[in-house]
């Protein structure tokens, strides 16, 4: 999953995390120690490297960074 | 209560040293940071002269979320302060468990400010902005940060006073100290240099314009002047009470003996004589120090002819001729918010070694103040008391005498 990669090296960069940290099954906002902050940040990433924007209600409905990959790729694809 | 306040530590992060040792030495070498900023003539400024310092490398000593709101003046700070903290031998546990306060000198935060409004102009979505931003983007960044960084306990809070911002935050944690509220505090100043934040400054033209000879071009007191030259960085002083300093076997630097303050009630750019006058009067009265005591004057005078010889009058009416005076702006241009907090930590450092650092590029005296006891060249001299004024824009004046410390 080529888009799984990319969003990887974009946390990695951005959180200063280790790629071990990463796991497609692993719960998101422990794996990053994310604070109400860090969710406006992810916005910004994101919106900046893929042209999509997330919401509350994405993130609301997102537990695993599979979630997150799912949901930015269903994003990505509804744009087209 | 009225108690001592004594300095035990210092750090400083200027173009003319990033510490407190290789900023005596430039000092006592008269060795001038001017450089020449080529962006700034493709930018639109008159003048590409400036102070400059590198940005400093945060990354292995502070996390993400704490660096991602910091602007450079915060940064500038935090560097300042860690080396303040080694000297007056401050541990992290010391600073948790007691409380601290931090009064610091800032007054702008262009950068910040434009980098945020151009995203939303772009984009159209102020979501798209960042976190960090608005903890960069407010004036009260550096304290905002460092208290946060630091986790301290004590007053809070960011003084905006112009060019005699970082003066009056160290006026004003002496005050705290003095008066029993606070046994310590981390007071300095701190200045962005990048030309957002010196556009409109350089706009007035104000700004010296010799780039064939940057190390020239700031020449306080000197008729050849052409101008002022923006600097910056960030200072800090730990201030103390005499009780605690003795408490913890802290290194006492010097005492901080008075300040006087004074606003002109005149113009907004144009200082007078007046003001100056009774700032430096009361902290003279504040300090119970004459006039013929002091021994050195670090003057404000910026290189401008109507400051420097307003100032060098204002001098002459209340010391006369006897003490020394210079301009450190010389050598490290106008470090504006930072000003008041460096020229404290210069001053100590010439006190510390016993030398007076030279008014660099001082050729021809304006001729109204060529009473004036002016130092052309660095003087070897032991010396026990200064007085250091900063002035700022809106007429607001500062002055601080500090002592070396005695047992009494």
């Amino acid at each position: 999953m080529r888009i799984a990669h990319q969003i990887n090296a974009i946390l990695m960069d951005e959180f200063e995390i280790d790629e071990e940290v990463i796991e497609a099954g692993a719960p998101l906002k422990e794996s990053l120690d994310l604070d109400s902050l860090d969710y406006v940040d992810l916005v910004v990433i994101i919106e900046s490297n893929f042209g999509v924007k997330l919401t509350e209600h994405d993130f609301a409905n997102m537990q695993t960074f599979q979630d997150f990959y799912d949901i930015i790729e269903r994003k990505i694809e509804e744009k087209k | 209560m009225d108690r001592r306040v004594v300095i035990t530590g210092m750090g400083i992060y200027s173009c003319i040293g990033l510490n407190s040792k290789e900023v005596a030495q430039s000092l006592f070498e008269g060795k001038s940071g001017i450089t020449v900023d080529t962006e700034r003539g493709a930018f639109g400024f008159q003048s590409p002269l400036t102070g400059k310092v590198p940005l400093p490398d945060l990354k292995k000593a502070l996390t993400r979320r704490q660096r991602i709101s910091m602007g450079e003046e915060s940064e500038y700070a935090y560097v300042a302060t860690m080396e303040a903290f080694e000297q007056a031998n401050l541990s992290e546990e010391f600073l948790k468990s007691n409380e601290i306060g931090i009064l610091y000198g800032n007054d702008s935060v262009a950068q910040s400010v434009v980098e945020s409004t151009d995203i939303v102009r772009e984009k159209k979505d102020t979501q798209l902005i960042g976190s960090g931003a608005i903890f960069k983007s407010m004036n009260s960044t550096v304290t905002m940060n460092l208290a946060t960084i630091l986790e301290l306990k004590g007053i809070n809070m960011t003084i905006s006073a112009a060019c005699a911002s970082g003066s009056h935050a160290i006026g004003l944690g002496f005050m705290f100290i003095k008066q029993g509220l606070q046994d310590m505090i981390i007071c300095g100043g701190a200045q962005e240099i990048n030309p957002y934040a010196m556009a409109s400054f350089d706009g007035l033209g104000v700004f010296a314009t010799d780039i064939e000879h940057p190390e020239k071009a700031s020449r306080p007191f000197d008729t050849k002047r052409t101008g002022l030259v923006p600097s910056g960085g960030a200072a800090t002083l730990i201030l103390e009470s005499y009780e605690s300093a003795v408490k913890r076997g802290a290194t006492i630097l010097a005492e901080v003996a008075g300040y006087g303050f004074s606003s002109n009630g005149g113009h907004i750019s144009t200082p007078n004589m007046e003001g100056p006058k009774i700032a430096m009067q009361r902290a003279l009265d504040q300090a119970g120090v004459r006039a013929e005591d002091v021994d050195y004057i670090n003057a404000h005078a910026t290189s401008t002819q109507i400051g420097d010889v307003n100032e060098g009058k204002a001098i002459l009416d209340v010391f006369g001729s006897k003490p020394y005076v210079s301009s450190t702006k010389s050598m490290t241009g106008h470090e504006c918010w930072m000003a008041g907090a460096s020229e404290i930590v210069y001053s100590t450092l010439m006190m510390q070694h016993n030398f007076i650092a030279p008014n660099i590029n001082l050729e021809q005296v304006d001729e109204e103040i060529r009473e004036l006891n002016l130092v052309s060249k660095t003087i070897e001299k032991e010396f026990d008391i200064y007085l250091s004024n900063s002035f700022g824009f809106g007429g607001t004046n500062s002055a601080i005498v500090v002592k070396k410390f005695k047992h009494e």
